[in-house]
């Protein structure tokens, strides 16, 4: 009996320990998680005590000494730039280490590894788009380049050096939550956080959603509503200017001839970004400033996280002074400035990639068809190793226009329409390269040098110096095109080599624009060119018509500009588009079937000023009103078995004020035919309905900030550490393109004259959702208000208030 | 009758003293071991301390459980009180199913945790010294 007690109560007690050190589907190991020792309570930093930090690091060459500010950005310097990247790997990863591991894994298509099944599929995505491919082929290339390879080692060194030295209780929080470690950071993840980059920007193409429209509607009504360019539009580089007939060598071979496309549909295309996503850049020369030099911003828009997607940084080596935004995992500052020149980058929205439709021989599908002969397909094997399930393993095919995305095995299955992709993401290129000279760049020429070889994702690249100069230039490889067959608009014939990459434009003759007479430059993700452009690329619904006409008409206007002109101007809430749409709008509303207790709704409407601000209340009119009213006028093409895209806003109001019986009026929904009128007027009505059931009166509404309730969310998706209802203004379209989850991820103001700089991100420096530091920016962001960044010339003397000191020598 | 009553009283005296004085070596052995070990030392340390002191096997579970409640809460305490609670409250969060939201309910989580596998431990110790 005694002993059967003691087994009772053993067994008990080895049974909690094992279930409370043990991961049961989404809840944490309790015991692990919760005690104090080693669990979440361990991430709980002191918010007063900064320890100076000393430490023997093994393959530092020789002492680091790193200076950590008010807001807890590391101020590097170092003796040499192998150190240089070492440390910036070594502080990086203290700071955002899960970030990091989390956003190449994910990149790889590696989620599931942690998170188990449920993440199988986006993985899969992630491996059949040549994702892990393209980074490999980058990595390989890479190494070819002895110094590139030999500073990309050194940041991944720092990196390990910190992982080692880790002890399990300072694991950031979120693998004690998830229950797992952090692996050794090799150098092809450096590789991968461009690619994942890549992904979210080098994306732009509408091949098959155009080739689903023609097949639908007619190729007429695909020229009315997706013109390649529309009046009225401001591309980057100033209409007027000339640009040289290439030489023939780059001239394309094929003659004019119609499209043969067959009027067929496709279930499968990929996800494409959220609208949103985009950049402002511009810089303005001295004659248009109050000191005489150049001043520079830059605010790329992209999905707010937490932690950020910037770690800002400042790095000294007696070969630079460079400071800014960096990308943690990637060894560089990527959007900064140094003691002589500045840049930022807006993304070029260009299409580079294109898919083509392969026909196999047999089921095999051991060779493919290419000019009248067959060509092998290479095989990939993936491995999933899936966490707490079986590894599972997938072939994925590789052709000379790239992996088979689409077949059988992946998306709606269909037959035969097997569809490969070609995409300058899978080129081998060394990116890094560009940052490293930029970083250290003196002067316009060093700034075109470093340009030269950046390929993916193409960036236009806003650039000021001290010395007077101001320059913007689109730069990225981009496929010669043949103007005539429209390649790459629509799904391409892969059976043949008419449609295929043949060569490159070269660098020099990519968009430039040079201390242009206007005195500025700015970029906006707009047409880079007018139509003048020697060099064919589509243009379907991508470039931005709004935020660029917004700048250029404040930069023009502008004299005497400095640093608060700069900084009101990024915060600009001015709603171009709601300018140019509402009228028309308002003017097709058929007042006698408005409810009255809506009608002050459009009065507020009539006398706004157009401005997003946030505490505007006819924003949330016009913004509910604008986005029912595009749902039901473009619901043609909200076919989920067909993707198509839909019109641009250019179109939309051309298409409202010249058109009132189209019929893409029509609601899909109703069984009469509306026209525009009837649409317009039932939109509004709706909005109103969806504002009334939300706020229980229409004018009880609450202001558009609080409406809006911008969310910054955490990268693992959990609420309890994302910050929630930031109050702002602005929206897409807007010079302030901040909208519920995406926005300026990064707002920077570079000043020539005074060597001053201003920046802010919503973020914190720390991604540990257990420091002060972790969320401190959000709301100085969300005001509109700027940090002075301390930035110092070798030698100053250090003058702001240091948090604390990290002092790291050479381990013996 | 009296001297009955007088050693009930010394009877008490001891099982309060043993009773003590077991919570506080599992809590001391207990905190200087999760130093280095894992957590679940804790159930070790309380099945050591009951094979050592005698208690019948309620005060046994008892004092297991009340030296790892104590010294889990009180050292997450410490944590969170140098940490203005930044990140108990995030956490109540995230659990908020189990805690409502709390950080009271979440100290209270953290204590019975531990306290449960310390009080197991003791228990299953004083069984074992009863086969000695």
């Amino acid at each position: 009996m005694k002993y059967f007690k003691l087994f009772l109560s053993l067994s008990i007690t080895l049974a909690l320990i094992v279930a409370l050190n043990s991961k049961i589907g989404q809840i944490p190991p309790f015991g692990k998680f919760l005690n104090p020792f080693t669990g979440f309570w361990q991430n709980a930093e002191n918010v007063k005590t900064w320890k100076d930090e000393e430490a023997n690091l093994d393959g530092l060459k020789e002492e680091v000494k790193v200076y950590f500010d008010d807001r807890l950005v590391p101020h590097i310097f170092a003796k040499n730039d192998e150190d240089l990247y070492y440390m910036q790997g070594y502080i990086t990863a203290k700071f955002r280490l899960w970030q990091m591991e989390v956003q190449t894994h994910n990149a790889a298509g590696r989620v599931s590894e942690v998170a188990g099944e449920k993440a199988l599929e986006s993985d899969r995505l992630q491996r059949r788009i040549g994702m892990q491919y393209g980074a490999e082929a980058a990595q390989e290339y890479i190494a070819k380049d002895p110094e590139s390879k030999k500073l990309i080692d050194a940041y991944c060194k720092g990196v390990n050096a910190y992982i080692k030295n880790l002890n399990p209780k300072d694991y950031p929080l979120e693998y004690k939550l998830l229950d797992y470690s952090p692996e050794e950071w090799q150098p092809i993840k450096v590789a991968l956080l461009l690619k994942n980059m890549a992904n979210m920007l080098s994306v732009y193409e509408y091949d098959i959603e155009n080739t689903n429209f023609i097949a639908k509607f007619g190729e007429e009504n695909f020229r009315k509503l997706y013109p390649d360019y529309w009046a009225g539009d401001d591309p980057i580089v100033p209409i007027g200017t000339k640009y040289e007939t290439p030489n023939t060598k780059h001239e394309t071979t094929a003659k004019l001839e119609t499209r043969n496309q067959k009027p067929e549909t496709y279930a499968n295309a990929l996800q494409k970004p959220d609208e949103i996503n985009g950049s402002n850049n511009w810089a303005v020369s001295g004659s248009k400033t109050k000191s005489g030099k150049p001043i520079l911003c830059n605010d790329p828009h992209l999905q707010l996280s937490l932690p950020s997607i910037w770690y800002e940084m400042h790095l000294v080596s007696p070969t630079m002074n460079v400071y800014g935004a960096t990308l943690p995992g990637s060894p560089a500052v990527i959007i900064g400035f140094n003691d002589s020149i500045s840049w930022g980058v807006t993304n070029a929205g260009r299409d580079v990639r294109d898919w083509y439709k392969l026909k196999f021989k047999d089921d095999s599908k051991n060779e493919y068809e290419y000019n009248g002969a067959w060509l092998k397909t290479e095989k990939r094997e993936e491995h999933y190793k899936v966490r707490g399930g079986k590894e599972y393993i997938e072939t994925v095919l590789y052709t000379r226009f790239g992996p088979v995305v689409f077949d059988e095995n992946f998306g709606v299955a269909e037959n035969k329409k097997f569809l490969a992709m070609r995409w300058t993401a899978h080129l081998p290129s060394n990116e890094f390269k560009t940052f490293y000279l930029l970083n250290q760049g003196k002067n316009y020429t060093d700034y075109t040098n470093a340009l030269k070889t950046y390929t993916c994702p193409a960036q236009n690249f806003v650039f000021a110096s001290r010395s007077g100069d101001v320059a913007i230039k689109e730069q990225g490889l981009f496929p010669i095109r043949n103007k005539a067959t429209e390649q790459g608009k629509f799904l391409s014939d892969g059976t043949t080599s008419k449609d295929e990459w043949t060569d490159f434009i070269p660098a020099d003759v990519n968009p430039l624009s040079v201390n242009p007479e206007r005195g500025f430059v700015s970029s906006a993700n707009q047409h880079p060119t007018d139509s003048t452009y020697p060099y064919y690329y589509p243009g379907v619904g991508v470039y931005e018509q709004f935020r660029n006409r917004s700048i250029n008409k404040i930069l023009a206007d502008g004299k005497e500009i400095d640093v608060e002109f700069m900084k009101k101007m990024q915060n600009d809430n001015y709603n171009l588009f709601a300018q140019e749409v509402l009228p028309v709008m308002l003017s097709c509303l058929d007042m006698s079937q408005i409810n009255s207790a809506f009608k002050p709704a459009i009065e507020k409407m009539r006398t706004w000023d157009y401005y997003d601000n946030p505490d505007s209340k006819a924003a949330v009119y016009f913004e509910e009103w604008w986005s029912t009213l595009r749902d039901w006028l473009w619901d043609e093409m909200l076919d989920p078995n067909n993707p198509m895209k839909r019109p641009n806003q250019v179109v939309t109001i051309q298409l409202l004020q010249t058109d009132s019986t189209s019929e893409f009026y029509d609601i899909k929904a109703t069984r009469q035919k509306e026209n525009r009128n009837e649409t317009v007027t039932y939109s509004f009505q709706l909005a109103m309905q969806n504002i009334m059931a939300k706020y229980h009166h229409p004018d009880s509404v609450t202001d558009w900030g609080t409406h809006k309730a911008t969310r910054i969310a955490h990268l693992g998706k959990q609420e309890a550490f994302s910050s929630l209802n930031v109050y702002n203004g602005g929206n897409i379209g807007i010079i302030n393109a901040t909208n519920a989850t995406h926005g300026p991820s990064w707002r920077m103001i570079v000043d020539e004259g005074s060597m001053k700089a201003f920046v802010v991100y919503p973020g914190g420096q720390s991604g540990n959702p257990g420091s002060k530091f972790y969320d401190n920016m959000v709301s100085t962001w969300a005001r509109g208000e700027y940090f002075e960044t301390n930035f110092t010339h070798p030698g100053d003397e250090l003058r702001w208030k240091k948090l604390f000191t990290g002092t790291y020598k050479p381990k013996k | 009758m009296e001297e009955i009553i007088y050693w009930n009283i010394q009877t008490e005296k001891i099982i309060m003293k043993n009773f003590i004085v077991s919570i506080l070596l599992i809590a001391i052995t207990s905190l200087l071991l999760q130093l280095y070990l894992p957590w679940w030392i804790i159930a070790v340390t309380a099945f050591a301390v009951a094979l050592f002191i005698k208690q019948n096997s309620f005060m046994a579970f008892l004092s297991g459980f009340i030296a790892i409640f104590l010294l889990w809460t009180v050292y997450a305490f410490i944590l969170s009180s140098a940490n203005e609670n930044i990140l108990v409250v995030k956490v109540a969060d995230l659990m908020k199913a189990l805690t409502k939201g709390s950080p009271a309910i979440l100290y209270l989580i953290t204590g019975s945790v531990g306290g449960l596998v310390g009080g197991f431990g003791g228990l299953t110790g004083s069984i074992a010294r009863k086969l000695k």
